[in-house]
């Protein structure tokens, strides 16, 4: 369907002319453009989790509830990861197929609130060169989509930090901190 | 390259969406980085542009157009076809001259503002959706043809449907097309 392929020629776009427009000489003006990009993803992230005003149904597919805590035979704090890392396989299943139309190839946890999730052919990087060519270009196509993922995590209530890196295109990784509050 | 997993329809809506959120994000993104509402309308005709070169090839790619004769056709095209694959809408088609040059595409429902009220406060002039004008016209340039494309009507202005105005620059010498085949 087309519509996937809209959203990426605007990403696209965004991307080459949000960084002329912002960019300073130094590392400085690289910083703002990242976060710009970064605060973009952000706040549609965290309108994809919204429910939209009136009778129309929730942009998340309906099945989206955790399940129901086990019983307390589990220290509280595994109880608390469950649940986060239900949270997590939701991104990495139901977001990333709404999103980019394929699951996230692997996930990753320290089951201390780090989370590492892998995609091997992430389809906003697909279009650049495979390999090692444009590895200084990848952080900017990655920006939008960390913020995605950290708007969408504040809307299921979950504060986190997301950063990314790029080893070989089109493989990338996600890093998911939890932030306790 | 991992098999597409089944596309239930709430993901089409959610992709909808995201194309829908990241381009308000983006306005926002604008308004916030220019104070004239003509600078905001040229950046995004720009962009659109940009966006428009790019965006006919993977529309050639996807549909099967026959060669057009007349720019009445080429619009025909463009409200029908493009339109419908890639915003899901299809604009009706008025002819404004008896020349057969000035055309507009009025829509109804324009999905592009599904999430906007009213346009922000001192920004009467905006023109919200002026991505679209640049899109057009760069997608017409890239098939050689040169045209001004501008927002007539506009619902977020208090019109009651939104006219895109496409005008062709350069008659089509007829006899020439046709013996280039």
């Amino acid at each position: 369907m087309a519509d996937a392929a809209l959203f990426e020629f605007l990403h696209t776009e965004m991307v080459a002319e949000l960084w002329a427009h912002h960019s300073d000489p130094g590392p400085g003006g690289q910083k703002m453009s990242l976060s710009v990009l970064e605060g973009m993803g952000f706040r549609v992230g965290q309108a994809l989790g919204e429910s939209p005003p009136g009778p129309t149904a929730s942009a998340w597919p309906k099945r989206l509830s955790l399940p129901p805590p086990p019983p307390p035979r589990l220290p509280q704090e595994t109880l608390a990861f469950r649940e986060e890392l239900d949270v997590l396989k939701f991104l990495c299943k139901d977001l990333w197929v709404a999103v980019f139309q394929k699951q996230m190839d692997s996930l990753r946890t320290n089951h201390q609130g780090t989370y590492v999730l892998q995609d091997n052919s992430f389809p906003l990087l697909i279009r650049m060169a495979a390999g090692l060519q444009y590895l200084e270009e990848a952080p900017k196509f990655l920006a939008f989509t960390c913020g995605l993922l950290r708007g969408a995590l504040s809307t299921l209530g979950i504060k986190s930090l997301v950063t990314a890196s790029v080893a070989s295109l089109p493989t990338c990784k996600f890093q998911v901190v939890i932030q306790k509050t | 390259m991992s098999r597409p997993a089944h596309r239930r329809p709430e993901y089409h809506k959610i992709n909808k969406d995201l194309f829908v959120l990241t381009y308000g994000a983006l306005v926002a993104q604008l308004c916030k980085d220019y104070e004239k509402d003509e600078d905001v309308n040229k950046y995004l005709d720009k962009m659109g542009y940009g966006i428009g070169t790019r965006l006919v090839e993977d529309f050639l790619a996807r549909s099967c157009v026959r060669r057009c004769h007349s720019y009445s056709e080429i619009i025909d095209i463009i409200a029908q076809v493009a339109f419908k694959m890639y915003l899901g809408i299809t604009p009706s088609v008025t002819c404004n001259n008896s020349s057969r040059t000035e055309f507009s595409l009025i829509l109804d429902k324009n999905p592009l503002v599904e999430f906007v009220e009213e346009l922000p406060a001192g920004r009467s002039s905006l023109c919200y959706c002026n991505l679209l004008c640049g899109i057009i016209r760069g997608a017409l340039e890239m098939v050689h043809l040169a045209a001004d494309v501008t927002f007539l009507q506009d619902t977020l202005k208090g019109d009651r449907v939104t006219e895109i105005g496409i005008t062709f620059l350069k008659k089509l010498d007829e006899k020439k097309y046709r013996r280039k085949k």
